[in-house]
């Protein structure tokens, strides 16, 4: 016979709080207690003990911690899989195993087990069906049987009320990424044997690489059944045998994540060019991850009171490039090294018809990011120019594209310039260039106190992606620029 | 070097050069871009970025991989937020690193997606079960909502507590200019008490449990230990407050107004000031008596005066009680933002003017 330290528990449990404690706060008969043994000697036996993380649950099994020896981490309840996955993405090295009851796993927990399961997490969950909550005191779980008496269903659990018991495993069966899901039970002799060597298909298969394992093991709670122990391993030898089947729902024999039952169970994904796993581009540093490209490099930004702030409003359509206008200003101000802010239209306004941005420029520390009274205004359109045109500062400008007809004239001291940017986009032979127009405008006519050439630049470095672009917007901005009138024209 | 970026990658930004290793989110507005961020960034450095069944899931996946002794870290907004104060309690029930940036949004309930900041006491005060709190910084700016998640890692892996970044929906959705850090941290060595699957740490046991009542209080006592122990950390930033008659106060997006107002003020003689809390919790209450001693003070804030009452209990305990007893407050809610005319004619109106 090994000894206990040989078996993989403490010789002593101190963690209880007792000096010399030999003996488990399960109750006599209870299959925790044989499940608890079961597990600790297959972690010893397999040599496991210093690569092996437990995660605890709440609920009779939170001690396992006080017995097992190996690392533990005390989940919340029901969050042991949520938990696990934590440890297991953390350490993919470790045996990660969670240890969960009915309630713990089947009722609050149950998603983020189930989830776990369904993302293949790399961990193996033992989990203890007696068939209601034990340290709470004997309430019904979802996999309590129909009929049976319990302290909140004092009458027999009624189907009509409370609906059918959970059978975890047939459910997580349906789950393409476990590689190994069994029930097994502690109640007699033969059926300890069967589980240990299930037991230790859990371990095996976190050992060897992993995947996601679930063991579930019916276990006898003499306490809350209200009988004795022979009694109890009976009822669940019977009664609960008959409703949770025993077997071995599936084991692929498979360890090792992407070449195990995900990748064999998978079927065939249709062609399709939208469905397609790109391998993830590597970066050695966060230098090399967030280095600018060449050209949009500046340092950081310089205080120079003598430089005003400078207010900006875009506004138009979704997806007539205004928010992308809006960052170009703040970029060519960002290249200055003046000090720039952007702020969006956001949530879901986005989504609809209409957006707007915001710009700050200044020589100094900008404050309030809200633009309430802009000094420059551009609108793509006329429920644009309707909406902000009287927030304009007395001195500043509107700019206002050309199809906005009948606009009312804007606000005493307010200078509006009408610009065709959505016919020269079309000219042009590029309608989605209506803001590059924009930007011609507002170059052309110096409403940005930007150097003209950063402006250029930042134009180029919005397609940082697709640089092919970047050139042909630089022509772009310079052929808009020729063809609108050199002297501001007014409002028609 | 310098980077133009929204606020919500700032914080990624940050998260990597602090050497975070694992991402845990739910998507939710206006905090989805800091999972986008992640999403691409993390696993571009070989790191791990983990999308959660939902917000519960996050922070007990960020228990797991904090217990294992790594840096981790999850977004949200309020919502989301209120989900996770289950989670924060027992993370610092167990004393575990982690960092949670909640990008505030207006509620209660479903309420919107605009920015607001009423989750200040949950925020600061520790919103779940139990007598603890959360490390708390309050960035006011993108720089800071790099520099300021830098140093929530930092502070939660010196004092082995979960910090908050505690910032709004316009903050997450503004582009500034951000100075890339000059490098990233090293890995702290948590292995005296993580289960990290290796020899070493076999003895270790990660719990927020003591059943034993005794050994519960004296656990309470070690936390708030620990809590008067990181006040040393308070920070705080002030502007124009040397001579200032009126003191104007605000965290984050609303001390960004007040900067405003502070400017206008003074354009127009009157002697107004900013106070910004940087550190939440710790609240710099030292720097706040300095700079509000024989001053009027005037609050402003995105919410119902969550701040505000914080302000004039850091006063009283200061024993600034008749600056406590004159606090004002120009406030507004439901995603609606405080002009910094608003602010500056409030601040008038507290001078009698």
């Amino acid at each position: 016979m090994d000894t206990i330290a040989q078996q993989g528990m403490y010789p002593e449990f101190p963690r209880c709080g007792k000096e010399h404690a030999r003996s488990t706060h399960y109750c006599a008969g209870c299959g925790h207690g044989i499940a608890n043994k079961l597990v600790a000697g297959v972690c010893a036996e397999l040599d496991l003990q210093d690569r092996t993380i437990f995660v605890d649950p709440v609920g009779c099994g939170v001690f396992t911690y006080y017995y097992w020896d190996a690392a533990h981490v005390s989940a919340a309840h029901g969050r042991a899989s949520a938990a696990a996955t934590g440890v297991a993405r953390a350490r993919p090295d470790a045996v990660t195993i969670a240890y969960q009851g009915d309630g713990d796993l089947g009722a609050i927990g149950f998603n983020n087990a189930f989830q776990a399961a369904s993302r293949g997490e790399k961990f193996g969950c033992i989990f203890i069906n007696n068939s209601l909550y034990g340290m709470t005191g004997g309430q019904m779980a979802p996999t309590t049987l129909e009929g049976e008496r319990t302290t909140t269903t004092p009458f027999g659990r009624d189907p009509a009320l409370t609906g059918h018991p959970l059978h975890v495993c047939e459910v997580f069966d349906r789950l393409q990424a476990p590689v190994y899901i069994a029930r097994v039970s502690v109640a007699d002799t033969r059926r300890i044997m069967q589980a240990r060597a299930a037991i230790r298909r859990v371990f095996e298969i976190q050992r060897d690489g992993g995947g996601y394992a679930l063991l579930e093991i019916l276990a006898p709670c003499p306490t809350n059944f209200g009988m004795d122990p022979l009694k109890a391993a009976a009822f669940c030898m019977g009664e609960m045998e008959r409703e949770f089947p025993l077997g071995v729902f599936r084991d692929t024999g498979k360890g090792v994540r992407g070449n195990g039952a995900a990748a064999e169970n998978a079927q065939a994904a249709p062609e399709s060019p939208f469905l397609a796993v790109k391998p993830v581009p590597r970066a050695a540093s966060c230098a090399e991850l967030f280095a600018e490209p060449p050209g949009a490099e500046a340092p950081p930004p310089a205080n120079d009171p003598s430089v005003p702030e400078r207010r900006f409003k875009f506004a138009g359509f979704g997806g007539q490039g205004i928010l992308s206008l809006g960052i170009c200003v703040a970029e060519a101000a960002r290249m200055e090294r003046r000090h720039a802010l952007w702020f969006p239209s956001y949530g879901p306004e986005q989504r609809g018809g209409s957006a707007s941005c915001s710009v700050v420029t200044s020589g100094t520390a900008i404050g309030s990011p809200v633009v309430e009274r802009p000094d420059v205004l551009v609108c793509m359109n006329l429920p644009s120019y309707l909406r902000f045109a009287g927030d304009v500062k007395e001195g500043g400008a509107i700019l206002l594209d050309e199809s906005a007809r009948d606009a009312p004239p804007p606000p005493p001291g307010v200078d509006l310039i009408t610009v065709p940017a959505i016919r020269m986009a079309e000219e042009l032979g590029v309608p989605k260039a209506a803001n590059t127009m924009m930007l011609a405008a507002l170059r052309k006519y110096s409403l940005t106190g930007l150097d003209p050439a950063s402006l250029e630049n930042a134009l180029a470095a919005s397609f940082r992606k697709k640089p092919q672009l970047a050139e042909k917007n630089r022509g772009l901005l310079r052929e808009a620029e020729s063809r609108l009138p050199d002297r501001r024209g007014g409002a028609d | 070097m310098t980077k133009f970026v929204k606020g919500n990658e700032a914080v990624v930004i940050g998260a990597l050069y602090a050497g975070c290793d694992l991402y845990f989110g739910y998507p939710i507005t206006p905090a989805s871009e800091i999972a986008h961020g992640a999403a691409k960034w993390f696993p571009m450095l070989g790191r791990v970025f983990v999308q959660a069944e939902c917000e519960t899931a996050s922070v007990n996946m960020m228990f797991g991989a904090a217990a294992a002794g790594k840096l981790c870290m999850t977004a949200t907004s309020g919502p989301g937020f209120s989900l996770m104060q289950e989670g924060l309690s027992y993370l610092a029930g167990a004393e575990l690193p982690a960092v949670v940036v909640d990008v505030m949004r207006a509620g209660p309930g479903l309420g919107n997606v605009y920015p607001e900041q009423g989750d200040y006491t949950p925020a600061v005060k520790g919103g779940g079960h139990g007598n603890y709190s959360t490390f708390t910084v309050a960035p006011a700016s993108v720089q800071e909502m790099c520099d300021l998640t830098i140093h929530a890692f930092r502070m939660a892996a010196k004092y082995r507590n979960p910090a908050i970044v505690l910032v709004d929906g316009l903050q997450g959705q503004m582009m500034e200019t951000l100075t890339l850090p000059d490098g990233e941290d090293a890995r702290p060595d948590f292995s005296a008490w993580a289960a990290q699957g290796v020899p070493a740490t076999r003895g270790n046991l990660v719990k927020s449990i003591f059943l034993d009542a005794a050994a519960q209080e004296r656990f309470n006592e070690k936390l708030q230990a620990k809590y008067a122990a990181w006040r040393c950390e308070a920070r705080a930033e002030t502007w124009m407050a040397d001579d200032a008659d009126v003191l104007l106060c605000g965290y984050g997006i609303s001390s960004r107004i007040a900067r405003s107002a502070v400017a206008a003020l003074r354009g127009r003689g009157v002697k107004a000031g900013l106070f910004r809390p940087v550190t939440l919790n710790p609240f710099p209450a030292e720097a706040l008596a300095a700079a509000a001693a024989g001053r009027r003070i005037l609050a402003v804030e995105l919410d119902a005066g969550q701040f505000a009452d914080d302000l004039r209990l850091n006063l009283a305990k200061s024993g600034l009680g008749a600056e406590a007893a004159g606090v004002a407050m120009v406030n507004r809610m439901g995603g609606q933002t405080v002009s910094a005319e608003a602010a500056a004619k409030a601040a008038e109106a507290v001078l009698g003017k």
